[in-house]
């Protein structure tokens, strides 16, 4: 199954991940030959099975509406790369 | 035992000590330390050591000692964690660059009960990064070499905690799995490594790879060491919804139960094909005549899905990583690129630069697989094969109690020789893979060695929660097979 | 060619936890930033999600008010999107598997009765909050408190089944009001606890498909969803007059200008790429759970409006501002309990006195004695109201403060005649002269018996005794 430059590139957008031309190609490679390893799934006849999500077949627990307050920003704010003001700075959202 | 050397005692035995003021935690903390410092540049197990931090833990452990008081079955004893448990105020990195200083302001559920148990932290394993291979070659922090052989990797992810425990830098540590991460890695170090039932210890603080399948586990030298750290990391949580509110039974009772009667299936897929080597297929063999020499019973078992079981987990895993691993985005924590000129650029670079390679083509190919036009063929369609594996195994568990298999189809390969080759490194996971993705606990425990001296490890798969069962099991071959665990490396 | 307009809301309603959804930080407003916040709610690594049961049973019971059928298995999704207020860059939401479907309201348009379908009802986590640093185009940096993070949402969304802004108005109102009613949502819409978009197209009267549709955002009040509504449906209204085409986009009304505008925004966006959420197993809502639930649904607005009108014989408008507030309508019950007389007196008496009842300081006692009292002559409307005034400033009781103040008037027949009994027992010369014609002699009797009552008698009803009596 070979997957294109273009699917690539939108996916690599999708993932927030920049994607330097000259890697591109390689990683289209290598994409569509695991994508292809997959495939093989294909072969199988899966129209009545119910998919598994979870390996654990209970609902799930439930906690008490109870506030229990963490009680320390600053421990939450010190790994922040940017900080202002008690806040995530982060850089201006433009539109490209 | 007077001639072992301090540092090769096991984790019960050092524990025993210590309880019963033979040597001091500091004295054993120390012995410890400076094994690490000796050997660790050579095998480079851990990304961090904590020699002040180790060393003020043990001098605690022993004036609580002095005043009558004892934390907890390992009081003193050092026990190494992965990094991928967070641990407050220690940087957990999760072998990545992204989270290179990342600080955690709180405990793993696993630290924590190792922390009340007693035990002394030395340091912080390498790994594979975010989980992710079968090597520890993908870690930022640069490969762990494997102590028996050191051009050889020492298998992964959790390799730094094999390694560490192999060449005695610890007296055990606690791994995650993933795909194989501590079976596999257990197997290609001579060590012995569980993966308990999905829900037996909880995730909390654990940095999630793929959510559904990620468990903890230790990785011990010996059955009874790893029976008795699972009994302390194990137990429901309220923190992880998918932790199990089930009690944990005491496993150190079931390593000594006789295997009579026991019934030993053999998936005959495992056995059949060419990627299994000649040498790891004599060792499991021995150890499946262990244990009919102590009265087990052979049925032969199949799980038809077997083949598919791989590329069902290269889609699930990436699929739920892609979404795992998209909070590292510069915002809040981690690395952060300089000078991007808006928010867009700065995240896809920091990701970018943040993320090593297999990471990257991992959460590319999960994206790929969840997006629009593509979950039902790829996503969707693995899901439900999910449920075919899983169905194999409730089926094969009618007629046996526990099944054998090799860890891994060969052992240890050299430092770079997969690496070009993703889906060839894949391949290393293959007998471990279907175990996470059906939910039921497994164990690696040494069988052998092959021609060059390497060592291997048989699979023991069981029913869910019935961890007890892989240990018996798992003791009989250790009782009959008496094998070297440390390895031969000195400072 | 005629036109026909069609309407459909998602509303997102804030359900009344003092937790948040997934972790223990408090949902209080007006926290300073990132102050309610913690590893779990700012997606810090190996943090995990655990449910929070008073949200599960605030939606569930939203279900049962609105008509919908509650799912006894529902999925939490992930909704996967990098924006700097969503920490795990995943909002945990439903999808395929929603925790309620198929309801319905019925509304009240142009003195008829309309029933508006609802699709489903789901929950899910808001995202943070984004302050841009100074506002002008020139700003180089935002700023992420994440203090809304994780706070547990509804969403309602309507079946297309409204045709003019007074339909969209009319659901909005009526559903604000039972989430209220319920008391799962405080409805406070300026400070975003109950949000409205809207997805609006027009369509030749006839045809069955429906034509192209934009979305409404950034409509804060009632008045505005209208008003946006209105605007829009001229704008696409116009555009196909012109034979041009409408586009499917979102559209921000923005309220000093009165007209919606484009959001111009990249659509790629939009694969959000929803998964099952590992972390979290199904939601399972057993049959005794919703049943016990099913006990906790008050009476909604619609019915209790007919009902006061039918159980008290007030009249529909009364009853319509009585039941507006759930407080209100409940303290007019508990009043017309104590005191049955006239319940029209005691409703305007309860809608005179609104504020103090929703204020919580008046008791359903106070105002049934006040009308039970006015109504028996016992005191004056004048007093009654000087009373009400004196039981606020004071808190002390009604008839306390009445019989202290002196204010009564003795206007019981019984206890009037055993007065007046006395006074013509005693004076047999007036009575003989009365009754021999002195007419005159009738203001003596009034002011024997009103001095013997100390000036507490009703004077009319003293007369009237009297005249009975000597008659």
């Amino acid at each position: 199954m070979e997957i294109t430059r273009e699917e690539v590139l939108h996916v690599a957008r999708l993932a927030r991940l920049s994607v330097p031309e000259a890697e591109a190609e390689r990683l289209r490679e290598q994409l569509s030959a695991i994508l292809d390893y997959a495939k093989q799934l294909d072969r199988l006849d899966t129209r009545d099975v119910v998919p598994t999500s979870h390996a654990i077949e209970t609902g799930t627990p439930f906690r008490d509406d109870v506030v229990e307050p963490f009680g320390d920003r600053e421990a939450i704010l010190a790994n922040a790369p940017d900080r202002l003001n008690n806040c995530f700075r982060v850089p201006r959202i433009i539109e490209d | 035992m007077a001639n072992v050397p301090v540092h090769e005692w096991t984790l019960l035995e050092a524990a025993r000590r210590v309880r019963e003021k033979e040597i001091s935690s500091r004295e054993l903390t120390g012995a410890l330390l400076a094994r690490i410092e000796a050997l660790d540049p050579k095998v480079h197990a851990y990304i961090t050591v904590l020699p002040e931090a180790a060393a003020a833990q043990a001098e605690a452990c022993d004036e609580e000692q002095a005043r009558g008081a004892l934390r907890g079955p390992f009081h003193g004893v050092p026990i190494g964690l992965k990094d991928i448990f967070c641990t407050r105020g220690v940087r957990t990195t999760c072998g990545s660059r992204i989270l290179r200083d990342f600080l955690p302001p709180y405990n793993a559920c696993v630290t924590e009960k190792v922390l009340a148990a007693g035990a002394v932290v030395p340091g912080k394993h390498n790994m594979d990064e975010f989980a992710m291979g079968s090597s520890t070659e993908t870690s930022f922090f640069g490969p762990t070499r494997n102590p028996w052989d050191l051009s050889r990797i020492p298998g992964g992810s959790s390799g730094g905690t094999a390694a560490a425990v192999s060449a005695a830098m610890c007296f055990a540590g606690v791994g995650t799995d993933t795909g194989g991460s501590i079976r596999q890695p257990a197997s290609l170090c001579g060590v012995v490594g569980v993966k308990p039932t999905y829900g037996r210890v909880s995730r909390y603080g654990m940095i999630a790879f793929a959510s559904s399948l990620d468990q903890g586990g230790p990785i011990a030298r010996t059955v009874a060491d790893a029976a008795a750290l699972l009994g302390v990391i194990a137990g429901y949580d309220r923190r992880d919804s998918t932790c199990v509110d089930i009690p944990v039974p005491d496993y150190l009772v079931a390593v000594e139960r006789p295997v009579k009667g026991l019934r030993v299936g053999l998936p005959k897929e495992y056995y059949e094909g060419e990627g299994i080597s000649p040498g790891v297929r004599a060792a499991v063999e021995k150890a499946l005549k262990a244990l009919t020499d102590q009265g087990a019973i052979v049925v032969e078992v199949s799980l038809p899905h077997t083949s598919f079981a791989l590329s069902t987990y290269y889609l699930v895993a990436p699929a739920e990583a892609s979404s795992n691993l998209a909070r590292y985005d510069g915002v809040r924590y981690g690395h952060r690129a300089e000078g991007a000129s808006g928010l867009i650029e700065m995240m896809s670079r920091t990701r970018a630069e943040g993320f090593g390679d297999e990471v990257k083509r991992r959460i590319m190919i999960g994206t790929y697989a969840l997006s629009a036009g593509y979950y039902d063929a790829f996503y969707g369609k693995a899901q439900k094969v999910r449920t075919l594996i899983r169905d194999d195994f409730t089926k094969a568990f009618e007629s046996a109690d526990v099944l054998l298999t090799p860890t891994a189809p060969t052992p240890a390969f050299r430092l770079g020789e997969k690496t070009g080759d993703p889906l060839t490194m894949y391949l290393s996971d293959i007998y471990t893979i279907p175990c996470n993705l059906a939910g039921i606990p497994g164990i690696s425990v040494p069988c052998g060695f092959s021609a060059e001296g390497l060592p291997i490890g048989a699979q023991l798969l069981s029913k869910s929660f019935r961890e007890e069962t892989l240990f018996t099991a798992a003791g009989a071959i250790e009782r009959a097979l008496p094998l070297r665990r440390v390895a031969p490396l000195e400072g | 060619m005629a036109l026909e307009t069609i309407i459909g809301l998602e509303v997102h309603a804030q359900l009344s936890t003092r937790s948040k959804i997934f972790c223990a930080c408090s949902t209080a407003f007006g926290a300073s930033p990132n102050e309610n916040t913690c590893p779990v709610c700012t997606g810090m690594p190996g943090v995990l999600p655990v449910l929070n049961r008073k949200a599960v049973e605030c939606t569930i019971r939203t279900a049962l008010a609105t008509s919908c059928t509650v799912q006894r298995r529902s999925v939490f999704a992930r909704k996967n999107y990098f924006y700097p207020d969503l920490p795990k860059a995943y909002q945990i939401s439903q999808y395929e598997l929603p925790v309620a479907l198929c309801g319905h309201i019925d509304v009240e348009v142009d003195g008829g009765t309309k029933r508006i379908g609802i699709t489903r009802i789901h929950m899910e986590e808001d995202a943070g909050k984004l302050v841009h640093e100074g506002e002008f185009a020139g700003a180089q940096a935002s700023l992420a408190d994440l203090n809304r993070c994780s706070i547990p949402l509804m969403e309602i969304v309507s079946e297309p089944d409204m045709r003019t802004p007074e339909e969209g108005g009319a659901y909005l109102r009526r559903l604000h009001d039972i989430l209220v009613y319920l008391g799962v949502c405080d409805g406070n819409m300026e400070e975003g606890s109950f949000r409205c978009d809207a997805n609006v197209s027009v369509r030749p009267v006839g045809q069955e498909a429906f034509g192209t549709r934009t979305e409404l955002k950034n409509m804060n009040s009632f008045r505005n969803v209208e008003k946006a509504l209105e605007y829009e449906i001229r704008r696409q209204v116009e555009r196909i007059e012109d034979g041009e085409k409408v586009m499917q986009e979102t559209r921000l009304w923005d309220a000093n200008a009165g007209v919606t505008v484009s959001m111009r925004r990249k659509e790629e966006a939009h694969d959000y790429r929803y998964f099952p959420d590992p972390d979290l197993l199904p939601l399972i809502v057993d049959d005794s759970w919703v049943e016990e639930l099913r006990t906790t649904i008050p009476e909604m607005p619609a019915e209790k409006i007919a009902r006061l009108g039918r159980q008290y014989g007030i009249p529909r408008y009364d009853a319509g501002i009585l039941a507006s507030t759930r407080a209100l309508a409940d303290f007019f019950e508990a009043s017309a309990a104590i005191y049955g007389g006239n319940p029209k007196t005691t409703a305007n008496e309860c809608v005179h006195w609104k504020d103090a009842v929703l204020a919580g300081t008046l008791s359903p006692e106070t105002i049934a004695h006040a009308v039970e009292d006015r109504e028996r002559g016992t005191i004056s409307a004048t007093a009654s109201k000087k009373l009400v005034e004196l039981v606020l400033s004071t808190g002390r009781p009604f008839r306390t403060l009445r019989d202290e103040q002196g204010l009564t008037q003795v206007s019981d027949i019984s206890a009037l005649d055993l007065l007046v009994d006395r006074i013509l027992a005693a004076s047999p010369k007036e009575v003989e002269g009365y009754r021999a014609g002195k007419a005159g002699l009738l203001s003596f009797f009034v002011g024997q018996v009103m001095k013997e009552s100390r000036g507490k008698a009703n004077p009319k009803a003293v007369q009237e005794v009297l005249k009975k009596r000597l008659g």
